[in-house]
């Protein structure tokens, strides 16, 4: 459960005061697939940063599962990112040295966790997203399809309840984007939060709730109109 | 983080930037090594020079006229009286003392010496028979000045091979005779080419009896005594007799200086350990020029890879693990640059030792720990600033590559 309460977010950009975020009140519930829309500089990745506990609120309260956390230090922050939060990024942000597999594997070796359960769980990861034939490649030796659903499997391997992507298509074709897309619907299928920041209006179309920002502010926040095609049932990508 | 994953992925990035990574090590294992080689060459000169003194014997006293400490004025000096010269009978008492095995008198001037046609200036030694054993020399050709009463004038003389090679070149030299000061000198031996000594090359020397040499520098007084005491142990021993029997016979005055041989070892080991300080404290600059490139390459290496920091930091990366993976690269690297260094210093070090084999180079364990010590404290100081430069990036700008 994602509450966040009269959050702000300014920035200091020369002697200008950038308002990224303008008193912007949300609740997204567990299991929601919510899509963020808007123009650039409208203040949708600074929601997402916040969401994600990488960037903090100027002003404001954020409680993620019932927890507040704006007063918590940097590295109870790292604990709840690493915990509860798992990130895909546009430029997908893998580790160039490393092989998917252990490009997976790297937030429970950040973690601690001992060799043989990140095995297990890496290589589970991996299958569902039907990688393991890749796991050792190295980003260079992947396609852009293969390389965000790597980035997938790394966000999903410390089981996190919220799931957040930043244009996580804005990088790939047509065909590599659905199959990224159905990828991330079958995880939420599965019972995550879903937030995935987008520009695209067909990407936004798939969720099921659309929150559409101008200025750092919720202009738009509803439920996708129409005959909307809902998670999708779980197609084994 | 297990310590076993970081070394992994520090490692690991550090395989990847194999260009940056060599330059590193090579500039760490320059600095290792110098302190390695600079150290050894020091060390090596020590020994060289406290083993040359040791050939001349550790159970050695002199006795100098005079006194070398200021002790402020002495009555004595209101009077105009100078320190009482050592003499012959000076020497002949100190042969009593039960602890003193050999005494060898020396009275050394320049003079003329001349062989038919030939005359050169060269130093004229005059001693006894004893001073062949106390200053360990060896006989090149013919025999040393023979035993007997210190006082006795004999015209013999020994000379040195340079001597020999001047004043006779080919002829033969031993029965041959020398004028030396205007006085004819039966050449009774050649000293060999092997017998060396600090402080006067014994090549170019001539030796004659003591009581001939005084006669021919017109003195009843002696340079110095060389007393040789009967073992290391009587060493105290024979020193304090000494002292006392020259008091007691210069009407209770210590007006003689007696060092030993370990004393001037000392000096000479004080010196040269000086010396391959001074060498390590030149070598630790390059090491410290080390520490400086790594810090500057990790500075380099943390802006290049901001936006992997970032992904850390979303990863759910703390602080301390950001410094401890950039920490670990630079410590690793100055570990393997320091092993590459010794290995590179001991390995320069066999190459001087075959070149000079008379020179014992080898590197103090001092120098090795100093060495590697500073360099793994240099990776560590200078790779902590990056590092928790790297640590402290903002996740957000870190994640988007800019600065």
């Amino acid at each position: 459960m994602i509450e966040l309460q009269g959050i702000h977010r300014r920035f200091q950009v020369g002697d200008q005061l950038v308002r990224a975020l303008d008193d912007v009140s949300l609740a997204i519930g567990d299991g929601e697939y919510v899509s963020i829309m808007g123009p650039s500089g409208s203040g949708k990745s600074t929601l997402l940063n916040v969401v994600g506990l990488l960037d903090r609120p100027s002003e404001g309260c954020y409680r993620l599962d019932g927890g507040e956390t704006t007063a918590l230090g940097d590295d109870a922050l790292a604990g709840l990112r690493a915990r509860c939060i798992g990130f895909v990024f546009q430029s997908f942000h893998l580790v160039p040295r490393l092989t998917a597999y252990e490009n997976v594997e790297l937030p429970m070796v950040l973690a601690g966790r001992p060799r043989a359960e990140r095995r297990t769980r890496a290589e589970e990861v991996l299958a569902a997203l039907s990688l393991t034939d890749r796991a050792h490649h190295r980003p260079d030796q992947l396609s852009g399809g293969q390389r965000q659903r790597v980035a997938i499997a790394r966000a999903m391997v410390m089981r996190p309840t919220v799931l957040l992507a930043d244009e996580p298509t804005g990088n790939l074709d047509h065909a590599s984007g659905a199959e990224v897309l159905a990828a991330l619907e079958s995880l939420n299928a599965g019972g995550i939060t879903l937030i995935v920041v987008t520009h695209d209006d067909e990407v936004a179309a798939r969720s099921r709730r659309q929150i559409r920002m101008r200025d750092g502010r919720v202009v738009h926040d509803a439920p996708t109109p129409g005959p909307a095609p809902g998670p999708a049932p779980g197609p084994t990508p | 983080m297990r310590a076993a994953d970081l070394l992994r992925l520090a490692s690991e990035s550090l395989l990847r930037a194999r260009l940056r990574s060599v330059m590193m090590l090579v500039a760490m294992a320059i600095g290792v090594a110098a302190v390695v080689v600079l150290t050894s060459l020091g060390e090596g000169a020590r020994r060289y020079v406290t083993g040359e003194f040791q050939a001349l014997g550790t159970d050695l006293i002199i006795v100098l006229p005079g006194r070398s400490e200021t002790t402020g004025l002495q009555p004595g000096m209101f009077a105009g009286e100078t320190p009482r010269d050592l003499t012959l009978g000076d020497a002949q008492a100190l042969l009593r003392i039960p602890s003193v095995a050999r005494i060898a008198p020396i009275v050394i001037g320049s003079v003329a010496v001349s062989a038919a046609q030939l005359s050169r200036e060269v130093p004229v030694l005059g001693t006894n028979a004893d001073f062949l054993i106390v200053r360990n020399l060896e006989m090149g050709q013919g025999q040393f000045l023979p035993e007997g009463e210190l006082d006795r004038d004999m015209a013999v003389c020994v000379i040195g091979s340079k001597v020999r090679s001047e004043l006779f070149a080919d002829r033969p030299a031993v029965g041959g005779s020398v004028r030396i000061g205007g006085r004819r000198f039966r050449v009774i031996g050649v000293l060999s080419d092997t017998g060396r000594a600090i402080g006067f090359d014994l090549q170019e020397l001539v030796i004659i009896p003591v009581r001939s040499a005084q006669q021919l520098f017109n003195t009843e007084s002696v340079f110095r005594i060389l007393v040789q005491a009967r073992d290391r142990d009587e060493m105290p021993r024979a020193q304090a007799a000494v002292r006392e029997v020259i008091t007691g016979r210069h009407q209770g005055e210590e007006d003689v200086t007696v060092i030993t041989q370990d004393a001037v070892l000392a000096t000479f080991d004080r010196i040269f350990t000086a010396l391959t300080l001074t060498l390590a404290g030149i070598a630790s600059v390059s090491l410290a020029v080390a520490g400086i490139l790594i810090m500057n390459v990790m500075l380099v290496a943390v802006s290049q890879r901001t936006a992997e920091v970032g992904l850390l930091k979303a990863l759910g990366a703390r602080r301390r693990q950001i410094t401890a993976l950039f920490l670990a690269e630079a410590v690793l690297l100055s570990v393997a640059g320091a092993a590459a260094g010794l290995a590179v210093g001991y390995a320069v070090n066999w190459v001087i030792g075959r070149m000079y084999p008379a020179l014992p180079v080898g590197a103090p364990a001092w120098a090795v720990v100093l060495a590697l010590v500073t360099a793994i404290a240099s990776g560590v100081v200078f790779g902590l600033m990056p590092a928790r430069r790297a640590a402290r990036l903002d996740p957000v700008v870190a994640l988007a590559g800019r600065r």
